[in-house]
C-alpha cells in the first residue's frame, strides 16, 4: 500500500488501483456521516477532487492519487459512511482507477514515509 | 498541536487538553470541538444521558444598580427601564429569578445578539440584572450595554469565570448530587446556590432542546467542579462539534449565521421574544419594521428542511421550482434523525410542511423537505 501527502492510500494490482483514505485522515475528520463518490467512467488527473467526504461539521475534498478512469466505486459507502472510520484502509475504500501513467508511481510514499509525515503533524 | 498566543484559554483549556479533546480556535478562544469519543457519540450520549460543556467563552455579566431605590420593586423597574430601549423583551416584567431570551437590536430591528437577561432572585439584588450575551458578540454588547445603562447600572463582566452547561435527560438527576436546591428551579428560572463552599449561579436553561443546567462557577473552582461532574458515570464531556448538532436539531438559532444584524426577529421565527407589553408600546428597537411583519409577515423566514443526500451547509442555495428562493444559514447532520437537516431564508410561503424544495450542493440540486422546527422535540422541566 503506498500513500500520498493529502492522506489518500492506493493499492496496486497490475493497472488497477483501489484508492481510499488513510486511517490517520478518517481518524482528524471524525465520524463520517457522507461520501460523494465518482461517477462510473470518469477520468481524473492526479491531484483533482475526485469525492468529498462530510463529517458531522465540515465536507472535505478527496483528491484522486494517481491519473486515470474510475472503473469501480464503493457503493456500499452511501448507506454505511461510518465503514470509513471503521476500516479506513480495507471496506473503507472509495474507487478503484485504470491507472493511465504508471510513471506517476514514483510520487506515492511508502509506508515509513508516510508514518514519518504524520508524525511530524 | 500548539494554538497561537493570541488565543484566549477558559478556566478549563488545560483540563480539556489532558482528556485528549481536539481543541480548535471558536470566537478568540482556544475551545475543545470534540474528545475522543467523537461528534456523534457525544450528541447521542446527551440525547441519552447527560452532557457536560464548557461554555465559558460566552458572555456572562451583572448590571450592578449605582445608586438604586430602596424598594425592590423600584430598583427593578429603574434597571428594566435603562435596558429595555435596546431590547424587544419585557424585562420590567421579570418575576424574581426568571430569565428570559431576548435580542439586542438596532434601529431597523436587526438583530445585534440575542441573549439571555434575568432578574435575581434575592431581595438584595433587586435592581440587578444578569445577562448572558454571544462569545463573538460580548465587546460589542457590553460597550452597547454598558453606555446604555450609564449612571443607572454599572456592567461587571463575569466572562473571567467557567460557565458550563450540564444537559441531558439525566441532568436533573446529576445535579441532584452536587446542589439538589437546583432540582427545584423551572425551566428558564436560575437562582444562587452553593457547593462545596462555592457560590455557584445556576439557571434552568440550555442550548440543545434537553432539560439541564449552566452552571457560573468561581475561576478557581471550576476544575475541580468540572472534575467532580465528568465523574458521574452518567456524564460525559462534549465540545463545540456536538453542542452545536444539538441546537441544531433543537431549531435554536446561532448568532451570527442564523441571525445578523439584517435579520428581524419575526423573520428568525422568533417573534415570541418580542414581548406583548413591548408591542403595545411600540418602544422597542426597529418597531416600526417589526410591527409590520407581525402584522403583514416578513418577506422571508427562517424555514427548516429535511434535506435528501450530502449534508447542505451555510450558503447553500435554496431553491424552489428553479428560483433561487433563499439560502442556508445552517447545516449538517443530525445524528438523531440520521440524516441531512438544515434551516434557511425563504419566502412564507414555502415554509409550510410538506413543501417540496431543493438545495444545491456542489452543483447540483438535492431534494429537500420543509418541515416544522424543531426538528427534535424539546424536553425542558417545566416544574409546577
Amino acid at each position: 500500500m503506498l500513500f500520498t501527502k493529502d492522506h489518500e492510500w492506493v493499492a496496486l494490482d497490475g493497472d488497477v488501483a483501489t484508492v481510499g483514505i488513510t486511517r490517520f485522515a478518517a481518524e482528524q475528520l471524525g465520524d463520517v456521516v457522507y461520501v460523494e463518490l465518482p461517477e462510473v467512467g470518469r477520468r481524473v488527473a492526479r491531484g483533482e477532487g475526485f469525492a468529498v467526504v462530510e463529517s458531522v461539521k465540515a465536507a472535505s475534498d478527496v483528491y484522486a492519487p494517481l491519473s486515470g478512469e474510475v472503473i469501480a466505486v464503493n457503493g456500499a459507502l452511501a448507506g454505511a459512511p461510518d465503514t470509513v472510520n471503521a476500516d479506513a484502509e480495507g471496506a473503507g475504500w472509495f474507487a478503484k482507477l485504470r491507472v493511465s501513467d504508471p510513471a506517476e508511481f514514483e510520487g506515492l510514499m511508502d509506508k515509513p514515509a508516510y508514518d514519518a509525515l504524520i508524525a511530524e503533524g | 498541536m500548539t494554538a497561537p498566543q493570541t488565543l484566549l484559554a477558559t478556566p478549563l483549556t488545560a483540563a480539556h487538553r489532558t482528556s485528549g479533546a481536539r481543541m480548535v480556535p471558536f470566537a478568540g478562544y482556544e475551545m475543545p470541538v470534540q474528545y475522543a469519543e467523537g461528534v456523534l457519540a457525544e450528541h447521542r450520549w446527551t440525547r441519552a444521558h447527560a452532557g457536560l460543556f464548557d461554555v465559558s467563552h460566552m458572555g456572562p455579566a451583572w448590571l450592578r444598580p449605582i445608586d438604586p431605590p430602596d424598594d425592590a420593586e423600584a430598583a427593578h423597574q429603574a434597571i428594566s427601564a435603562a435596558i429595555e430601549p435596546l431590547v424587544c423583551g419585557d424585562i420590567a416584567g421579570l418575576a424574581p429569578s426568571q430569565l428570559r431570551y431576548t435580542l439586542l437590536l438596532n434601529e431597523t430591528g436587526g438583530a445585534l445578539d440575542d441573549l439571555m437577561v434575568g432578574r435575581p432572585a434575592a431581595p438584595a439584588d433587586q435592581g440587578s440584572l444578569y445577562l448572558v450575551v454571544n462569545a463573538g458578540t460580548k465587546a460589542a454588547d457590553s460597550a452597547r450595554i454598558a453606555a446604555a445603562v450609564q449612571g443607572v447600572a454599572r456592567l461587571e463582566r463575569a466572562d473571567h469565570d467557567a460557565l458550563i452547561a450540564l444537559q441531558g435527560p439525566e441532568a436533573a438527576a446529576v445535579m441532584q448530587g452536587l446542589c439538589p436546591g437546583a432540582c427545584a428551579l423551572s425551566f428558564m428560572r436560575f437562582g444562587s446556590f452553593e457547593a462545596d463552599g462555592q457560590p455557584l449561579l445556576i439557571s434552568r436553561s440550555g442550548y440543545t432542546g434537553e432539560d439541564g443546567f449552566e452552571i457560573l462557577a468561581p475561576r478557581a473552582y471550576a476544575g475541580t467542579l468540572w472534575a467532580k461532574l465528568v465523574a458521574d458515570q452518567r456524564v460525559k464531556p462534549v465540545g463545540l462539534g456536538a453542542r452545536d448538532s444539538l441546537r441544531l436539531e433543537a431549531g435554536l438559532p446561532l448568532y451570527g449565521h442564523d441571525l445578523d444584524e439584517t435579520t428581524s426577529p419575526v423573520e428568525a421565527g422568533l417573534a415570541f421574544a418580542v414581548s406583548r407589553r413591548r408591542r403595545t408600546r411600540g418602544d422597542y428597537p426597529g418597531a416600526a419594521r417589526i410591527a409590520r411583519e407581525l402584522a403583514e409577515g416578513a418577506a422571508r423566514v427562517r424555514i427548516a428542511l429535511l434535506v435528501e443526500g450530502a449534508p447542505a451547509r451555510e450558503g447553500a442555495e435554496i431553491v424552489h421550482d428553479g428560483q433561487v428562493v433563499g439560502r442556508v444559514t445552517s447545516g449538517g447532520f443530525s445524528p438523531t434523525l440520521s440524516q441531512p437537516i438544515a434551516v434557511g431564508f425563504a419566502p412564507p410561503a414555502l415554509a409550510a410542511p410538506g413543501t417540496r424544495l431543493s438545495v444545491v450542493v456542489r452543483g447540483r440540486a438535492q431534494p429537500a423537505e420543509a418541515i416544522a422546527l424543531p426538528f427534535v422535540p424539546h424536553r425542558y422541566a417545566r416544574n409546577p
